[in-house]
Formats: C-alpha cells, structure tokens, sequence
C-alpha cells in the first residue's frame, strides 16, 4: 500500500519523536556511563579520578542491593495482582446497572488524579500514624491496640497505598473492556446452563485478557520507577525494609552525595529495565498484535 | 510534505519560544532557600519590614521541608548551580563548605552588626581559618522536656541535671499505655539529622565515639553496645508506638498534644510546648539539663542554623543586605514587638540573654546553660580526630551516619538485633572510611 | 416475576457499588474535610465527620505563606506547554508508525516505552549539570522539555494505538480523490483522529502535573509547581494536619475538577485504544 514517496514520509516525521529521545537517553546516559566509572563525590570533587569497575563492585556488593531487588519486583508484583484482581472485581460490579453510575464512576477514578506526594503524606499522617492516624482510632474503638503499618509493615502499606493510586486505572480500562462484551453470548452461555463462575472464567476473563496486558504493560512502567510514596512514607525504612532499587539509587547519589556509584546504580537499574522490556515485549507480542 | 514539516517545525518552535517568553528575571532577586520551620516561616512574614527598608530588593522564598533542602542546596552548591543567593544550612555544613571555598566570608559585616555578640561557642562553629562563612539565625542544644503534672503523679523530682538512670526509672514510671501516656520519646527516624544526631550526642555521655585517633570506627566498642542498648531497652518500655518513624517534627506533635512524659531534643522546642495556642501542655512544662553518666560529658549536642551566601552569587551586596538584617539584634527586637520575646529565635546572641525582658522567658536560662556545656571541638570522654558533637565534621558522615541512622532505626523497630545492627553499622562504616581513603 | 428479581438484584449491586465507591474516595473526602477543621480537631479523638466548626483559616493561613497562584500558574504551563509540545511531536511519528509500517516499527515502540522504566534518579547529577550549562535550571522553558521527553513515549503510544484503528481504506480513497499528504492530514486523518488525540492531551496533562521528581529538583523559587508547594508542608513543626490537608486539597482540586468534568473524554485514552 505505500509508495516511496509516503515511506520517505515517513521516515522524516518519525524522526523528531526518535532523535529526541535518542538524545534524552544518550547524553544522559553517556554521562552516567562515564561517571560510572569514575570516583565523584560531590563533597569531595577535588578527589577526582578513574576507578574501573570499583563503582560497579560497591553497588552490587551492598546489602542493601539484594533487598532492593526483592522489594522492588514484590513492590510492582503485589501492586499488579491487587490492582488487576480488585480491578476486574470491580468493573464486573461496576458493569451491572445501578442508578448513580455516573457518580460512583466518578468516585472510584478520583484518586488517580492525586499527586503521588500528596496521597502518601495524607495516608501516612492521617490514617496509618499509629498515634493521631484514623486506623489508630478505629482500632482503639474496637478495644485493640493501634497497628504501626509503616515501621512494622513498610513494603506492605507501601504497596496498599500505591494500589490505591493505580485500581482507578485499572478499572476502568478493565470496564470499557467488559462492557464490549457480547451480551449474546453471555445469554446463550447461561441458557446452555453455565453458573456465574464457569461465565466469568470461560467468556469474561478470555475477553479480557488484552485489557489485562495494557494494565500490567502501562502499570509497570511506573511501578518500576516508584519514588515519591517511599520518599515521603518510610525513607526505604526501617532498615532497607521498604527500599526499592529507585530509592537505593537515589540514597547512594543524593543522600551519600556519591554520584560514581549512584551512576553505577543507575547504570544496574536501566540494564534490570530492559530485562523487564524484552520480558514485556515478548508478552505483548503475543496479546497485543491486532 | 515540506510545507508540513515546517509548519509543525514551526510549531514545535513556538511553543518553546512561548515557554521562554514566559520566563523572566529580575535584576535585583535574592532568592533565599529556608527550612519550613516555626522561626523561618516566621521570618517569611516579616518580610515586608526588611523591603520597605529596600525597596531595590526583591526576595523570594523557597521553604522546604529539612532533608529536601539540604539535598537541593548541596547539589546545588557542589555543582555550582547559581539557584539560590541565601542558603540555609547548619553547623555540619559549614566548616566542610567553608573549607572547599563554596561560601562567601562575611568578616566585612558592619560594626553596627555588632559580630562579638555572637555567642563564642556559636560562632567558633561557623568560622574556619578566621573567616566567619555563615550567621546564625537561631542556635540550639538539646534538653530534657518534661512534664510537671506527670513527673509529680509519678512521684518523683526531676534534678536540674539528671542522669540516664533516673530518666530510665522516671520514664517507666511515668508511662500509662492505657491512656496513652508514653515516659520519654525520644526520635528514632532514620536520618543523620535525626535518630543519629540524638544516639551521637547520647553516646558521648556513655563514654563512647564515632573513631579512634586514627579513624578506625568504634561501633564494635562495649560503650556503643551499651549505648544502643540502653536506647531501645527504654524506648520498648516507655516510648510511644511507631518509635522508628519519629523525628523531631513528629515526636513535637506528641508532646504538644500530651503524650510523652519526657522529651529529649532540641531547646527551640521549648517555645513551641510553651505556647498555649499550640500545645495543650503548655502551662505544665519542666525544662532540665541533657542527662549524664558521671564520665563527664553530657548527652547535648550544639546546632545553629545558619544564612550562608555562595560564592559566585549574582548579588552578593543585596544578599549579605539580607543575612544582615535577619540575624541582626533588630530582628529579635522586631519579632518580640510583634510576638513576644518567648517566640524571638534564641541561642545566637549574648545581648539577649542579658536582656532582663528575654530572662523572664521560662526556658531562657536552660538553653544558654544547654548551649554553654556544649563543645563541638572536645566533645567525648576518649580523645577524637575531628570536631562536632551529635555529627562528625567531614564530608563522608551525611552518607555513612544516614546508613547507621537505617540500622538504629531497624534495631528500634525489633527488625533487625541490636548487635546486628550495631555490626552491620561497623562494616558499612569502615568500608567508607577505607573506601574515602581516611584507613590505609 | 424476572423483573422483580432484577429490581431487587439493583438495590443490591447499587448499595454495592456505592459502598466501594466512597471506601475509595474516602482518603480525598476525609483530607477536604480536615481542612476545614481547626488543628485540634484535625487529630480530635474521637474524630467528627461532618459536625465541627467549620473554617476557613487554613487556607488564610497557607495563602499568606505560599503564593499559591504563582506555583498553580506555573503547573498549569508545564503540564499544558508539555503535553502540547509533546503532541506536536508525536502526532506525525505516531502517523508514519501507524500507516506507514517498517519492520523496526514495533521495536522503536518499545524500545521509547522502555525509556520510561529508567530511574530519574540515576540521571539526576548529569541532566543537573546540563541545565546548569544551559540556563535553564529554574525556568519553566527548562521543565517543558523535560516533562515533554519523560512522557513522549506514553504519547507516542497511545496516538499510534488510535491511529491503527483509522482504516487504511479511508486513506487509499482519499489518495485517489487526489489528496496530498497535507490535505490528507488535514481533512482525513484529523477529524477521526481527534477524540484520540484529545484523550491523550488529558491524561498526559494528568501525568505531567503529578510529576514531583524533576520538576522538584530542577526549581527553586520562579518556576517551581504545586508539587514544590506541597513539599513545604510536607513536615512542618507541631500540628499540622489541618494546613496539610489544606494545601493538599488546594493542590489536587485543579486536576480533580478537570479530570472529572473530562471523564468521558479521558475513559477513552485510559483505555489506550487497545481494548476493544
């Protein structure tokens, strides 16, 4: 269907988008490349010099990098089941009608829209403070004693307070998807006598499948980089209990002011992206290609 | 297709040219990164006082919460960013920065500044080689908080200067979990400003330091182990819930809504719990010296927070113009004529101490006497190589006491023991000393 | 009798839905309604939903130590100027990926998409040094180019995902009518193009607002947004719950408003043209 001339076309439109990017990512990352392989702490810049892999070394021999590695794929793991098993719960229950779809929709997409820092500081002070936090005082007037969620259960509330973030999202892509749904089918399903159960997991889950796919595709890309919420919420504490590979990087470069290795970590974690992309990729070959 | 291009070349330009226009500068900005504390933000309402004595000036405010600050203007300062014309920043920073020849001297302030009225201890903090780099805006030790009501249901006497073991037994016994009454908080959110600041200066009075002579750390030593834990044996007794995530910030609200028996930290608090408009405790607050262990050093720490000037600033003249007139005797007297002399920013300036109207201030004398038991330059029991009380003056602590800070607050939240922690914190350390090449 | 059950089955599903809906919203209601508590009711024990002395002091009080409408201002440009810019970039790569297809056009894709997955941190110190050099630390020019590159990608994404659904028939017939590249663009491809493209520009001024990293690092006190703004309320001394919901209601209510009168728009680019 295309000629030359529209190929040529093509290419020329395409390559704005491309060269930009070619160039958000090189320089940057040339830079972080060269300064991974040097001793440069910003308190110290006089100290200057070339130490080979010793960058690499330091990072990958920190404890701390075995626990981020962990925390960081149960931090994207956890958000991902919650998110899409809640998610398709609720766009099942969401699909039904019921009078005031409109607001209920309305109030579940809300917290989408709230800026990372603030959800995490208004879940952090005003409901999970074990002290003057809501949970606290529900738990009080149960007669229990308050749960501290952040220090005994970091990565966990973590990962509550950032599902919070990311259901909106999957529901809704998981509603329009269902809501496409042939009735028909569901109709003849049911008169050839198929519970609700054999309903959902034969013809509702298949079709959503491809949804599902985008959920978990787009989803990653941000959980992956998750930052905001530990910042505000624990500081990847107690211990390196709620540290993800973002928040080590961030320590090593902007709490130790140690920019050689945080290069170095920055330098791990692109490398453990890209192993996620190809991984992705692949999936999506398969349930993407329209 | 040509023209296409062109036009959405064009476009693209626009909007860029668009941004840019909206961009714009003024000759005369002193541009002022502050902590979002009670003195600054009160600092930032007075600002008119100080532009209608210069209406050349223009100052803008960039207030942020502790460690996002101290982040910002380090990067900023290390890479020579130029973003801001006034830096907060503390006695830690000071030397370290002083010594790179990052900040601008300000040996050349008027006398009508009156620099000898500076308290010696202060100022010796925020003076390398004879060059006075920064002016405190307000100065701090730490004491003992405590309430009156309690300590006498408890039936007990706070000493003007108590020992470990009496805020230990005083703490249990004051302590009603029940009623949510908890004897002592005392901070324990991982930061080196934070948990470490308070366990560094605890530790001092133990008998304990950070490294020997020749810069081996000392974290294996029975004085920290007895240090640590003595810390968490109390905090588990009589500390409140979610001890680990405390900072100064947090263990403030407690106290102010009534909560903690006893409170070690900085003497600035000492207005905020005495303010009734704050605090719900605030007629029945008792302020005694940080506790001892009989080895001669006590648990307080020194702390100014200081207006510093970078050097390579655009307007050094209007910037030292500002710096001048917020740690000027003037200022007190502007903030005690429009708040009272118990909220004016103490610790920096000996004429204030003399002034009868500032002695009638309750928690007055405690905080000299606090600020003068301080001395970073002799701060432990056993002889040190570096200077600095509740932090150690090199460029590496921020890294290594942030890490340590991580164990300690691990070792209070009972994820980790107290002996791992303490060993964890021995390797970590010694690696970045033998890493920053202090250890052959 | 069907209908009976239906009726029943209605209430049920409805009182439902209702229930997980405000369990939801509840953390955004329960912050907008702390702000306008004093501060001692803020952390009152028992805490009171709705009957408290309702006021307005908290936002007197965070408006005299912010300026609030300087850092909304500026949000409102880097997220608009971002996502615009964003657009016009993306728009012809999107077209030329989705009609013109290569072999690498798939590869391209993912390999922009995985450009997002790389921690901002890492890259901190050299993009820092970079607008040092370039005087654009502190400048709203400098934030548009960065917020338009870190969500180009997603851009250039979803615009494809639309573009693929515009049969390539309506095209061809067009281009027998005789229709240039130009007027193909203008007259074809636009028009069925725009509800796509307006469900992008939504979510990407979403995405952009939101974004506290680099529009964190990279100002001070001229450009910086709302998500500065919050940073400066994010631990102050004593109580603060009531200040802090105020500020936070006034740094999300902007976003919120618009993303709620835009719903329907938005549904559509969430669901990223992929589901059918």
């Amino acid at each position: 269907m295309s000629t030359q001339h529209s190929r040529t076309a093509a290419r020329a439109m395409i390559s704005p988008a491309v060269m930009l990017l070619l160039a958000w990512m090189l320089i940057p990352l040339c830079m972080t490349l060269y300064y991974s392989f040097r001793r440069y702490r910003l308190l110290t810049p006089e100290r200057q010099g070339w130490v080979g892999f010793g960058n690499y070394e330091n990072f990958l021999t920190n404890p701390a990098f075995f626990h981020a590695l962990t925390n960081t794929l149960l931090l994207v793991g956890g958000v991902l089941i919650i998110t899409v098993v809640f998610g398709v719960l609720l766009a099942i229950l969401l699909d039904q009608p019921i009078w005031g779809q409109g607001i209920v929709r309305i109030l579940v997409i809300a917290p989408f829209f709230v800026m990372p820092t603030v959800s995490a500081l208004v879940w952090k002070n005003m409901f999970m403070n074990p002290v003057n936090g809501l949970f606290a005082y529900g738990a009080k007037a149960l007669g229990l004693q308050p749960y501290d969620f952040l220090s005994q259960a970091p990565l966990a509330s973590i990962i509550g307070i950032v599902s919070w973030q990311w259901l909106p999202f999957a529901t809704l892509i998981l509603l329009t998807a269902i809501q496409s749904l042939d009735s028909e089918q569901m109709e003849a399903a049911e008169m050839d006598g198929a519970g609700p159960f054999s309903r959902f997991f034969f013809i509702t889950l298949p079709h959503l499948a491809r949804a599902i796919t985008v959920v978990v595709l787009i989803q990653t890309i941000f959980l992956l980089s998750i930052f905001a919420e530990i910042l505000v919420t624990t500081n990847g504490g107690p211990g390196t209990a709620s540290t993800n590979l973002t928040y080590l990087v961030y320590a090593e470069s902007l709490l130790n002011y140690d920019v050689g290795e945080g290069s170095a970590g920055g330098v791990v974690a692109i490398i453990l992206a890209n192993i996620v992309a190809i991984f992705l990729m692949r999936m999506i070959g398969k349930n993407l290609d329209a | 297709m040509n023209t296409t291009m062109r036009a959405l070349m064009g476009a693209t330009a626009l909007c860029a040219v668009g941004t840019v226009a909206l961009a714009d500068g003024h000759a005369k900005t002193v541009t002022i990164a502050t902590v979002n504390n009670g003195d600054m933000v009160r600092m930032q309402g007075l600002t008119e006082d100080f532009t209608a004595k210069n209406p050349d000036i223009n100052l803008e405010w960039v207030t942020l919460e502790e460690n996002v600050l101290r982040q910002r203007v380090t990067t900023d300062i290390a890479t020579k960013g130029g973003q801001y014309d006034v830096m907060t920043i503390g006695t830690y920073e000071v030397p370290i920065w002083g010594k790179q020849g990052w900040l601008t001297s300000l040996n050349d302030l008027p006398d009508s500044y009156d620099v000898d009225d500076l308290l010696p201890a202060i100022r010796g903090g925020l003076t390398v080689d004879g060059e006075l780099y920064a002016a405190p805006f307000y100065g701090e030790s730490s004491m003992v908080m405590y309430r009156t009501d309690l300590m006498e249901a408890a039936g007990m006497e706070m000493p003007e200067a108590p020992t470990w073991e009496f805020i230990a037994e005083a703490a249990r016994a004051m302590t009603d979990k029940d009623n949510e009454i908890y004897g002592v908080c005392l901070r324990g959110k991982a930061g080196w400003g934070e948990n470490m600041a308070f366990l560094t200066a605890m530790s001092n009075s133990f008998g304990a330091r950070w490294f020997d002579e020749d810069w081996n750390p000392q974290f294996d030593s029975p004085e920290w182990a007895a240090t640590v834990n003595f810390y968490v044996d109390l905090m588990n007794d009589a500390g409140p819930p979610g001890a680990s995530g405390n900072g100064f910030n947090e263990n403030l609200a407690l106290f102010q809504t009534g909560k903690c028996g006893m409170w070690i930290d900085a003497t600035v608090a000492a207005s905020f719990v005495t303010n009734p408009n704050d605090s719900t405790v605030a007629d029945k607050v008792g302020f005694a010296l940080a506790p001892d262990n009989g080895l001669g050093k006590r648990g307080n720490w020194l702390w100014a927070w200081s207006l510093a000037i970078p050097a390579g600033t655009d307007s050094p003249e209007a910037a030292k113009k500002f710096v001048e007139w917020a740690t000027s005797k003037e200022y007190l007297e502007l903030v005690a004529s429009k708040e009272g002399w118990a909220n004016v920013p103490p610790g920096t300036r000996t004429s204030l101490y003399e002034n009868p109207e500032y002695a009638s201030v309750p928690f007055a004398k405690m905080t000299l006497d606090s600020i003068n038991a301080a001395d970073p330059t002799n701060p432990t029991v056993d002889p040190v190589p570096y200077v600095g009380i509740q932090f150690v003056a090199i460029p590496e602590f921020q890294g290594i006491a942030t890490a340590t800070g991580q164990q300690f607050s691990a070792a209070l939240a009972g994820t980790t023991s107290v002996e791992d922690a303490l060993a964890n914190a021995q390797a970590l350390t010694l690696d970045e000393m033998k890493d920053a090449g202090y250890i052959q | 009798m069907a209908r009976a059950i239906t009726t029943r089955r209605k209430i049920i599903v409805t009182a439902a839905a209702w229930t997980v809906g405000l369990l939801i919203f509840f953390p955004i209601l329960w912050t907008i309604l702390t702000s306008f508590k004093t501060e001692a009711e803020a952390i009152a024990d028992p805490p009171s939903l709705f009957f408290f002395d309702w006021t307005f002091e908290n936002y007197g009080v965070v408006q005299e130590r912010s300026n609030y409408f300087l850092h909304f201002w500026n949000s409102v440009v880097i997220s608009v100027g971002s996502t615009l810019l964003g657009l016009a970039i993306a728009i012809p790569a999107a077209w030329s990926m989705a009609f013109v297809p290569a072999k690498q056009t798939k590869n391209i894709l993912m390999w922009m998409l995985s450009t997002k997955m790389l921690p901002p941190v890492g890259v901190l110190i050299p993009i820092y040094l970079i607008f040092r050099d370039t005087g654009l630390l502190d400048t709203r020019s400098g934030l548009v180019i960065v917020l338009t590159l870190i969500n180009l990608p997603i851009i250039v994404w979803m615009l494809y995902t639309y573009f693929k659904e515009i049969p390539g028939e309506i095209l061809e017939a067009a281009r027998m009518d005789g229709a240039n590249l130009r007027s193909e663009i203008l007259y074809v491809l636009t028009p069925m193009a725009v509800p796509g493209i307006a469900s992008t520009l939504l979510l990407n001024i979403i995405l952009a607002w939101n974004e506290a990293f680099w529009t964190l690092n990279l100002t001070a006190a001229k450009a910086a947004p709302l998500t500065a703004f919050i940073a400066s309320y994010s631990s102050p001394e004593g109580l603060f719950y009531a200040k802090l919901s105020a500020a936070s209601t006034m740094a999300i209510a902007p976003i919120l408003i618009m993303g709620w009168f835009s719903q329907k728009q938005l549904v559509r680019g969430l669901t990223f043209g992929a589901v059918k």
